[in-house]
């Protein structure tokens, strides 16, 4: 039996079934002390000076460190860097300015978490207001004589003037999402140890990118490289937020190496919800031009991303993609992106689970929908005859994501397209809706095609090591966040290798481990780090047969090796050996089953998919209740079906929250008014329906050798689309919904004004 | 009235001999005095529900409580469900079921279903959907939470 294709239960699962699990906070070293992290209480303003008097003589503090204290180098883009930002970055500590609510001023070091929080209550900030900048369409000053505006992201092709000029028809609207961002359930934290034996840092409660923030810091703390050694542990969801560098994983090391004393900071509930990165956020106006029959010729953006106070490790990540991706699986023959990023006094935002495709599918799929009520048409079919064909594909877009060339690789979107109307007995349901409405229900559907991105490269390191017991160890530098890295990995190891699963060990996030690696973004694990482990296997496999066969005197060609036994073909009655009897024989030759491949790659593949939703509506409250919601998606090849359909409904539930319930709004004075879970609404398990999910293989990736694409974001893409049609479907007023997310305020207000 | 009390809490059926300030919370006491770490906090403000632990019998929030309210109780964790290294038939399902991703909320959801099926063994459906919705999880979508609870409550009936 092989295992890549089987749901094969997780390997991860049983330390956290039995509470055995190590989350950072979970980690404590001998002598260990607490950091607070004191924050501005002002959007705006000037920082006069921060009195830590009162505070370094209370109880159990041992330090209170500010900017004067710590004079460290900002935060460094990890991402998309283009010029001139370099003067936007965020300093781990405010020096002389404060820019949002929650901004670190200061920390205080203490003997215990509750006296570290008692001494920060009394650390004080004499800061002069200044007026906040809260409206991205006018941008202020950043800093005396910088503006707020401070990147426009150019992408097109064709001729959008000319088309519009020719276009039959032309429509123009404006079309938001709100600020909402991944909110995982375990807040940050970062542990520092100081080695001074050794002159090294060790920090615990890395996650995502651990290599990258290694070399990121080792250069904040003028260290060399193999100095600073980052440590992940089981890590209680990413979605993009978690494991960027932030100035507290800074100054956890920082304070580390200056006290001599390992020091431990988590994150509280209301500091993740404005000091973590928040997400989204943009302001679309969007012309499109289009014939009689549906066929859009033109669609012509600009937008506007409020990225908040600073510009993070991600650079201009959001607005690359949000252009990049905006028009998904249609042809479109001339487009235009122009995405201004803009900040503002607000918490700085990044990149959040398919970050500019939320956006992106939410603005293109309304369009549709416009298009199609406009000339009185079907939704679905005028998507149909805007698809790119099959005969098309591979379809290069003619510009680039990421740094990568934005080529459809695989797919057939409108055979996807019909087998999600097939499975929802589209006509049939669409007239039972009919019907319902008819009978005064308010209930509607919506549908929503998208493209998806993952495996972005450029490499992926892995080395395979075997022990003389035939334990097989998997050495990567990803990242593992809760997907199932370690059993999907472990999948594809134990079918090249021929061993059992049971035998494999998945070791990731340990900079002491592997020198390089890129972490677990972008969907890229499965793709990535799974084409170089079936490399790496491939290696070791080949390795083990030569001995094999110089043990058990056949021809390596002859060689089986099935779940960790060894035997000649063609002689069941044979002589066999174990898989670990090789590996020590290898040894004890002074060889060793050992192997390190690199897989590389310039191109993302694009997974596809189609979302369809059922939504009803109270017309007393304006609630809106989804009940019924089909994801179909094609991944190419699929190691884990059940990991895979684990992904798309968690992404839908996800997606659900931006749709409906989650935001963060801001008071006149830059006050953020979502602190808490009381006003920052994630969905429960009464706002989230149970999934339809069909997973398709129709489109294998030609560009890595096991054909698979990710699932990482496939299931939040077109949640906001599919939603915001399905509402307007149900109120019968497709132009009605041009925001997210949808509230039942807003829904009143439509019902009202019809 | 924050001068450190010594108290002792029955946790899991041992005793744990503690110091603590009156202010300090149960859940904070429960993982650094007691070492349970399986308790996890994810919001500190009761709505999150990671922290869900049994309180005589009942589903609490841990980080609602301080420990000096808790002597004499009879305090269980998700430490307590599996014995000798055989899981308890809600971690079973779980983890046959993908009823967990990054695993943080896991331990706050099994002790929610363990107390709610104890206390109604025939949960099921909407009840069980509408009582499982006191607590946050950010990865699954929550499908595979009831689906493994539904599983769990068919095996654990008598």
């Amino acid at each position: 039996m092989k295992y890549v294709g089987q749901s094969v239960r997780r390997l991860e699962d049983p330390p956290l079934l039995t509470g055995t699990a190590q989350f950072v906070a979970d980690l404590s070293f001998p002598n260990m002390l607490a950091m607070r992290v004191v924050r501005s209480p002002v959007a705006n303003g000037r920082l006069i000076e921060v009195d830590t008097a009162e505070a370094d003589k209370a109880a159990g503090v041992i330090a209170v460190l500010t900017a004067s204290d710590v004079d460290l180098p900002p935060i460094d883009f990890r991402m998309t860097k283009v010029g001139g930002l370099d003067a936007y970055r965020q300093p781990v500590l405010a020096k002389g300015r404060v820019r949002y609510v929650g901004e670190p001023v200061a920390v205080v070091i203490a003997e215990d978490p509750y006296l570290a929080e008692d001494a920060a209550e009394l650390v004080w900030a004499e800061i002069e207001d200044l007026v906040p900048h809260l409206d991205p369409l006018n941008p202020g000053d950043f800093d005396d004589g910088l503006t707020s505006a401070v990147a426009l992201i150019e992408k097109g092709y064709g001729d959008v003037e000319d088309g519009l000029a020719a276009s039959r028809h032309v429509l123009e609207v404006e079309l938001r999402v709100g600020r909402h961002t991944g909110v995982p359930m375990e807040t940050r934290g970062a542990i520092g140890v100081w080695d001074a034996a050794n002159d090294a840092i060790h920090m615990y409660g890395a996650a995502k990118v651990p290599h990258y923030n290694r070399s990121a810091i080792a250069t904040m703390l003028g260290l060399d490289q193999d100095k600073v050694q980052l440590h992940e542990n089981h890590v209680g969801g990413g979605f993009g937020v978690r494991g960027e560098l932030y100035p507290e994983d800074v100054l956890v090391c920082e304070a580390a190496r200056r006290l001599g004393r390992p020091i431990r900071w988590i994150e509280d509930r209301r500091e993740h919800l404005i000091a973590t990165n928040h997400s989204r956020d943009q302001l679309h106006r969007v012309k499109v031009g289009f014939d009689d029959t549906g066929f859009i010729d033109v669609i012509d953006d600009e937008f506007w991303q409020d990225q908040g106070a600073y510009v993070r490790t991600h650079g201009a990540t959001v607005a690359d993609l949000t252009g990049a991706m905006l028009p998904g699986p249609y042809l479109v023959p001339a487009y235009r992106s122009r995405g201004h990023i803009v900040l503002t006094n607000k918490t700085p935002a990044g990149t959040y689970r398919a970050p500019g495709r939320y956006e992106g599918t939410f603005v293109r799929e309304r369009i549709l929908d416009l298009v199609a009520a406009e000339l009185g048409l079907d939704p679905v079919e005028t998507r149909r005859i805007n698809l790119i064909p099959p005969d098309r594909i591979p379809f290069d877009r003619q510009f680039s994501a990421l740094g990568t060339g934005v080529t459809y690789d695989s797919g057939d979107y409108e055979r996807l397209l019909d087998r999600v109307l097939e499975r929802l007995d589209y006509a049939g349901l669409r007239a039972d809706l009919e019907a319902r409405r008819a009978n005064g229900e308010k209930v509607g559907l919506g549908v929503a095609c998208f493209v998806e991105k993952s495996g972005l490269g450029p490499f992926d390191e892995v080395r395979v090591e075997v022990d003389s017991e035939g334990s097989v160890e998997v050495i990567t530098g990803a990242a593992s966040l809760g997907q199932g890295v370690e059993t999907s990995i472990a999948q594809i190891c134990a079918d090249e290798i021929g061993v059992d699963i049971d035998a494999i060990t998945v070791t990731h996030g340990q900079t002491d481990r592997i020198d390089r690696g890129m972490g677990a973004f972008a969907t890229r694990v499965t793709v990535m780090t799974g084409s170089a482990t079936s490399m790496a296997a491939a290696e070791v496999r080949e390795k083990a047969v030569e001995h094999a066969a110089r043990l058990l005197e056949a021809n390596p060609a002859d060689i089986r090796i099935e779940r960790g036994r060894i035997e000649v073909e063609g002689s069941p009655e044979g002589p066999s050996i174990t898989f670990g009897e090789v590996a020590a024989a290898a040894i004890e030759s002074g060889g060793e089953l050992t192997a390190t491949a690199e897989f590389n790659t310039n191109h993302m593949t694009y997974p596809y998919g189609v979302q369809a939703a059922v939504v009803e509506i109270d017309p007393d409250t304006g609630a809106c209740r989804v009940t019924d919601y089909l994801v179909g998606y094609d991944i190419g090849r699929s190691v884990n079906p059940m990991l895979v359909k684990g992904q798309l409904v968690g992404g839908v539930a996800q997606g659900i929250g931006g749709a409906l319930l989650e935001v963060f709004r801001y008071d006149e004075s830059g006050q953020p008014l979502a602190t808490s879970f009381m006003d920052y609404s994630l969905p429960t398990a009464s706002e989230t329906p149970d999934v339809a999910v069909m997973v398709t293989e129709d489109s294998p990736s030609p560009l890595n050798p096991i054909g698979v694409k990710g699932a990482g974001e496939g299931g939040i893409n077109a949640v906001g689309a599919a939603i915001a049609a399905a509402v307007g479907d149900a109120l019968g007023d497709h132009s009605a919904v041009t925001e997210l997310p949808i509230t039942p305020g807003t829904i009143q207000a439509i019902l009202h004004r019809a | 009235m924050t001068a450190p009390r010594n108290i002792t809490l029955l946790v899991n059926g041992r005793e744990y001999s503690v110091r603590v300030e009156p202010r300090k919370t149960l859940a904070d006491t429960i993982r650094e005095d007691c070492g349970l770490t399986g308790t996890h906090l994810g919001c500190e403000h009761g709505v999150c529900g990671a922290c869900t632990i049994l309180v005589d019998g009942a589903p609490v929030r841990s980080c609602l409580l301080f420990a000096v309210q808790c002597e004499g109780m009879e305090i269980e964790t998700v430490e307590r469900l599996a014995s000798d290294g055989v899981l308890h038939p809600l971690q079973e399902a779980f983890w046959e079921h993908h009823g967990l991703q990054c695993g943080f909320c896991t331990p706050g959801f099994l002790m929610l279903a363990k107390g709610a099926l104890e206390e109604d063994p025939a949960l099921t459906g909407e009840k069980l959907r509408e009582v499982l919705s006191s607590n946050l999880c950010r990865c699954t979508g929550y499908q595979n939470i009831l689906t493994a609870v539904e599983a769990a409550a068919a095996r654990m009936r008598p």
